[in-house]
């Protein structure tokens, strides 16, 4: 069996944090918490930072201001976290040696690797392509062979940066599904996405980014049905926040 | 070696003194080669995955010195391994490892300046994927340098090519000693300047045929790696 850290990153709590880059604030006074239920949905227009958000929730940014909590601790390395890009890069060798490589980068013992390797494959559709290289899968089959990569980590919490974002409908499904059933195995979802009728699928929990800062956020029911903020009627209206 | 035979001749029937001469070149560009890689390699790496003080004027130097003239390295191995250099006491001078000394010299900097390129175009793109995944500094450089490999084919190529082209360091440090330190440059530009023209258009057949040969393999490998790894 490999060592795997048994204490939780849950609930990962940001406390006023602000993210400043190249005097630009990136991230603007945000406290919120996710917590381990039922997936998280960002929201909000291009350049709102929701993916300056992923990005500090999994470790990759430091903060400017304020501070972010992993299971209460501060510093937390990520071995039960991972992080699905918006362009996520295959690495130059098969699908399967893709997974083969997280599942060691993830400390995965090398007799555990082989069964694990098939069963991610199997969970995201791919197990007929294991052995093409992953720079020609298409654009769809990319996603999903970067899903079952960060799932490799065997994660407690999964980011995704709009992984649906440059797919068509059925390519849209499949992701939709995938995420559908690790959250059902218990994995914390936090997904990035700028399509409403997505976040309307997947959201346990709503959060409407605007220039850094949160206008709304709360179970997805409540915010689809009766929002609070003016700029999240006009987000949901279909207006454009500028 | 006739004097007067063709030079088609003297390639078709095998001359013994021609392939003696061709042999002792292919070991001492294959031998720079490989020992340039040995540092260039890891030192190109290192420079393209550190960040230190002075990295910058480090990697114009780099750069610069892959136009290093071969007679100027010659020069300084020269003075390296001459009786009253520091290294003087090897006697070293006049001989084939000198001439790989040299050429080493001379290839080092060409392979470390494309490792460094290469290596830091793939880093900017792995970066977020290795580091979302927690890969160690030294499982980092063992990845980015296999999935370079074929680039870094073509940089071992460069360098290759350049020790295999070249004439003025080895015949610096090597003398041109006719049966132990004679390659087929430093043949031809002595044929050449001796009138003896067919000679030196049949060594000058045989190092292009050899260079073109291994630009070809090379091609054929990268190819094929494609087809299986993407």
């Amino acid at each position: 069996m490999s060592v795997r850290s048994l204490e939780s990153d849950l609930p990962i709590c940001f406390s006023e944090v602000g993210i400043v880059t190249s005097g630009v604030a990136i991230l603007d006074d945000i406290s919120l918490t996710f917590s381990a239920d039922a997936p998280t949905l960002l929201i909000g227009p291009n350049g709102s930072g929701k993916t300056t958000l992923l990005r500090a929730a999994m470790g990759l940014l430091p903060v400017s201001r304020g501070r972010i909590t992993w299971g209460g601790r501060e510093v937390s390395p990520p071995t039960r976290r991972a992080i699905m890009f918006q362009h996520p890069v295959m690495l130059r060798r098969s699908a399967a040696a893709n997974i083969r490589y997280a599942l060691a980068a993830a400390g995965v013992e090398r007799a555990e690797r082989e069964p694990r390797v098939v069963e991610l494959l199997t969970l995201v559709g791919l197990e007929p392509l294991a052995h093409r290289p992953a720079r020609r899968l298409s654009g769809g089959e990319q996603q999903r062979l970067s899903l079952a990569r960060a799932l490799a980590r065997d994660p407690a919490v999964l980011f995704l940066d709009e992984p649906t974002a440059s797919l068509d409908p059925a390519a849209t499904k499949a992701i939709e599904d995938i995420v559908r059933a690790i959250s059902a195995r218990g994995i914390k979802v936090v997904m990035a996405t700028h399509d409403l009728g997505e976040a309307k699928r997947l959201a346990g929990d709503i959060v409407l980014l605007h220039r850094g800062r949160i206008i709304e956020s709360g179970p997805a029911e409540r915010f689809f049905a009766a929002p609070a903020a003016d700029d999240a009627k006009s987000f949901l209206a279909g207006e454009l926040l500028i | 070696m006739p004097e007067n035979a063709s030079a088609l001749h003297l390639v078709l029937t095998g001359d013994p003194a021609l392939f003696a001469i061709v042999r002792l070149s292919l070991i001492v560009s294959i031998s720079a080669t490989f020992f340039a890689a040995l540092i260039g390699v890891p030192l190109g790496s290192l420079i393209a995955l550190t960040r230190f003080r002075g990295r910058e004027p480090v990697i114009v130097v780099l750069n610069a010195l892959m136009g290093l003239p071969p007679v100027v390295a010659g020069l300084a191995v020269y003075l390296m391994l001459s009786r009253s250099g520091p290294l003087g006491s090897w006697g070293l001078l006049f001989t084939p490892l000198a001439m790989v000394v040299a050429q080493t010299v001379l290839v080092t900097p060409i392979i470390a300046a494309l490792t460094r390129q290469t290596i830091e175009d793939l880093w900017l793109e792995y970066r977020d994927e290795l580091t979302a995944m927690n890969v160690g500094p030294l499982r980092r450089v063992r990845t980015l340098i296999w999935d370079a490999r074929f680039s870094l084919l073509t940089a071992l190529l460069a360098g290759f090519g350049r020790a295999a082209a070249e004439v003025g360091a080895i015949i610096i440090v090597g003398g041109n000693i006719q049966g132990f330190t004679r390659t087929m440059t430093t043949t031809i530009a002595l044929e050449t300047s001796k009138g003896n023209l067919p000679l030196a258009i049949g060594l000058g057949i045989v190092l292009i045929t050899i260079v073109v040969l291994i630009s070809a393999l090379a091609w054929g490998a990268r190819r094929a790696a494609e087809r299986f790894s993407g």
